[in-house]
């Protein structure tokens, strides 16, 4: 019982790590490395708006959104839209851009025990006789509605069809005069909005910690992996099968194990099937 | 207005001494030889500069990083395989030469050879799945494998766990420890050089433009790959060997980002696909990051952020521009 909960309460986690992720590299084919690394930041934006600014808890939600909406618009605008197509030239440019910002943080003395976030609601509840915080329970809520609020944004919206139109063609998108570059904007925009949700929702559960950019970036990477890259579906399906497996692997393993389930799927995933469990990509474009 | 356009022409003594008439004259001799014994010579004296802010450490620390930035640009650039993972290649060189010391007690003269090839035969049977993949792929899988073989040796707690190895002997003196790595950098680079430009070399390029192509002229490409792999991986490991006696200490943070991040961001900025470039890169970007070393991680953002600059701005390298400096003549010209 407790590992179905658990299990599900993780895998939802590990999807809102990877939505953003996967919205990103789904649309414009960009892989953003940088995206532990926004996760990571918004959660101390966050922190500085609460304990310096002194503003209540929503304003500062919705302001850390905005402000990293508009980095991740920025990172475009100025860096990657330059190298845009190169893939290897994106990953090592997004890459240093993600350590950039996890060392300054780190630099900049943002680190420690003293940095956390209030839960929303605080206290807890039996499910069977398990006992389960709210906030989880909140976490679990918010990111299905996250995950259906995406679904009818990109199935219904102007901008959503848009953005579905360019991750299918980028040429006959361009022909029906989307802009590709707006779009890809727009999609780093909301990858980085999505990072900054995650953070909001999951720092609470713990301390702020600066390395666990890196583990955010692993963890989402492995997820869309898995679920095949550019595939929402699979992404979350590939969510709730690595987040039961890191559950199942820590109580009958070790906590220990848990990165390691999340390499080895990645490693695995890509030598058996490189396009993963839902990806569509043509077999000859990843492998000879 | 007239229109204006840069022309580049190549220098008469450049074509002259193209082919095996550079012989006639001693002028050419010297155009063709000047560059390589600079750098030659200027890497042999790099040792005698006076003592000063730990400079003897950072030339040997400069050559390591040398040997694992060749590795990544002949991957990257010959093969088209490009591996983030220099750290995979530094950690297993390092763990196998520091394993075989403590244990067995054998000498650095022996353990750093045996690892270097032993260590090349075990990176290369690790990423033998992986070849058939490419581009992105490829990358992700490299840039996996020593975050999974760090949390391994943790969880299991095997090779000494988070202690590491302790107890490892040090090179006899500094001059021999800063000569190996030197004359080491300098005939792998000459080798590796030499090899791209014979028949092998082709292939591999082949490989690196289009394997198909080179799959229809009934050549194993795997093998080749597989081949590269193991040249590029005991390279690394052979770095990774030489870091250990260097440090005198194994551990887990020789799988650390700054071996997989610092030989990448040398080979953009000294250019991609020269061999010497790479070098220079190391030897511009080490001493800064060196003298940096009091500011901590802020090291870390400042060549992330040359990385970026490069890439995004100058995604030539130093050593192309260079080149083309040396080799053509750049003038104005009416269209």
């Amino acid at each position: 019982m407790d590992i179905l909960i658990y299990g599900t309460i993780n895998s939802v986690v590990l999807a809102l790590y990877a939505l953003g992720f996967a919205l990103v590299y789904g649309i414009s084919r960009l892989p953003n490395f940088a995206h532990g690394a926004l996760y990571v930041l918004s959660g101390f934006i966050t922190w500085s708006l609460l304990n310096i600014l002194g503003l209540p808890y929503l304003p500062a939600i919705i302001l850390t959104m905005i402000i990293t909406a508009v980095i991740g618009a920025l990172i475009y605008q100025f860096v990657l839209i330059r190298i845009r197509g190169m893939e290897i030239s994106e990953i090592i440019a997004s890459y240093a851009i993600g350590l950039a910002i996890i060392e300054s943080l780190r630099y900049f003395g943002f680190r420690g025990m003293t940095y956390t976030l209030p839960a929303f609601v605080e206290g807890s509840i039996d499910i069977g006789d398990i006992p389960v915080d709210y906030h989880r329970l909140i976490i679990v809520g918010i990111g299905l509605v996250v995950v259906l609020l995406l679904w009818l944004f990109t199935h219904y919206t102007k901008i959503g069809l848009a953005l579905r139109g360019m991750a299918q063609d980028e040429r006959a998108a361009l022909m029906l005069g989307i802009d590709s570059d707006m779009m890809a904007i727009v999609a780093m925009a909301f990858g980085s909005m999505l990072a900054a949700l995650a953070a909001i929702l999951l720092l609470p559960l713990g301390n702020i910690v600066v390395e666990s950019g890196y583990n955010v970036l692993i963890l989402a990477i492995a997820v869309c992996i898995v679920g095949g890259l550019g595939s929402w579906v699979g992404s979350i399906f590939a969510a709730f099968l690595i987040g039961f497996a890191q559950i199942l692997t820590a109580v009958y393993l070790g906590s220990h194990y848990q990165m390691v389930v999340a390499l080895l799927a990645i490693i695995i995933t890509l030598i058996v099937k490189p396009s993963g469990l839902f990806g569509q990509q043509k077999e000859l474009e990843e492998r000879v | 207005m007239e229109k204006r356009r840069k022309e580049r022409i190549d220098r008469g003594i450049m074509v002259r001494s193209d082919s095996i008439y550079a012989l006639m004259s001693w002028r050419e001799l010297a155009y063709l030889a000047a560059p390589r014994m600079l750098l030659i010579i200027g890497m042999l004296l790099l040792p005698l500069v006076p003592e000063s802010w730990n400079w003897q450490g950072t030339v040997t620390l400069v050559c390591v990083y040398a040997m694992l930035a060749i590795s990544f640009d002949f991957l990257a650039h010959y093969i088209g395989l490009v591996s983030l993972g220099g750290a995979f290649f530094v950690g297993v060189g390092g763990y196998l030469a520091g394993i075989l010391n403590t244990t067995y007690g054998i000498p650095p003269l022996y353990t750093i050879p045996v690892a270097a090839l032993g260590g090349g035969v075990i990176c290369t049977l690790l990423l033998l799945p992986c070849l058939a993949l490419r581009g992105v792929y490829f990358a992700i899988v490299t840039l996996m494998y020593p975050l999974l073989l760090v949390r391994l040796i943790e969880a299991l707690d095997i090779l000494g766990g988070t202690d590491g190895l302790l107890g490892i002997d040090g090179f006899s003196n500094p001059w021999v420890e800063q000569y190996l790595v030197i004359i080491m950098v300098l005939l792998f680079l000459f080798g590796i050089r030499r090899m791209v430009n014979m028949d092998i070399g082709l292939v591999f390029r082949g490989v690196k433009d289009n394997d198909q192509a080179v799959r229809a002229s009934g050549i194993n490409i795997f093998y080749y790959k597989g081949l590269a792999i193991f040249i590029a991986s005991s390279l690394g490991c052979l770095a990774g060997a030489c870091i250990i006696y260097i440090f005198m200490w194994a551990g887990i943070s020789l799988f650390v980002l700054d071996y997989s991040i610092l030989p990448i961001a040398a080979t953009v900025i000294g250019g991609a696909g020269t061999l010497v470039g790479p070098v220079l890169g190391c030897l511009i970007l080490i001493p800064i990051s060196e003298l940096l070393r009091d500011f901590g991680t802020l090291r870390i953002v400042f060549y992330s952020l040359i990385l970026v600059g490069f890439i995004v701005f100058k995604s030539e390298g130093i050593m192309v521009w260079a080149q083309r400096k040396y080799h053509q003549i750049e003038r104005w010209t009416k269209i």
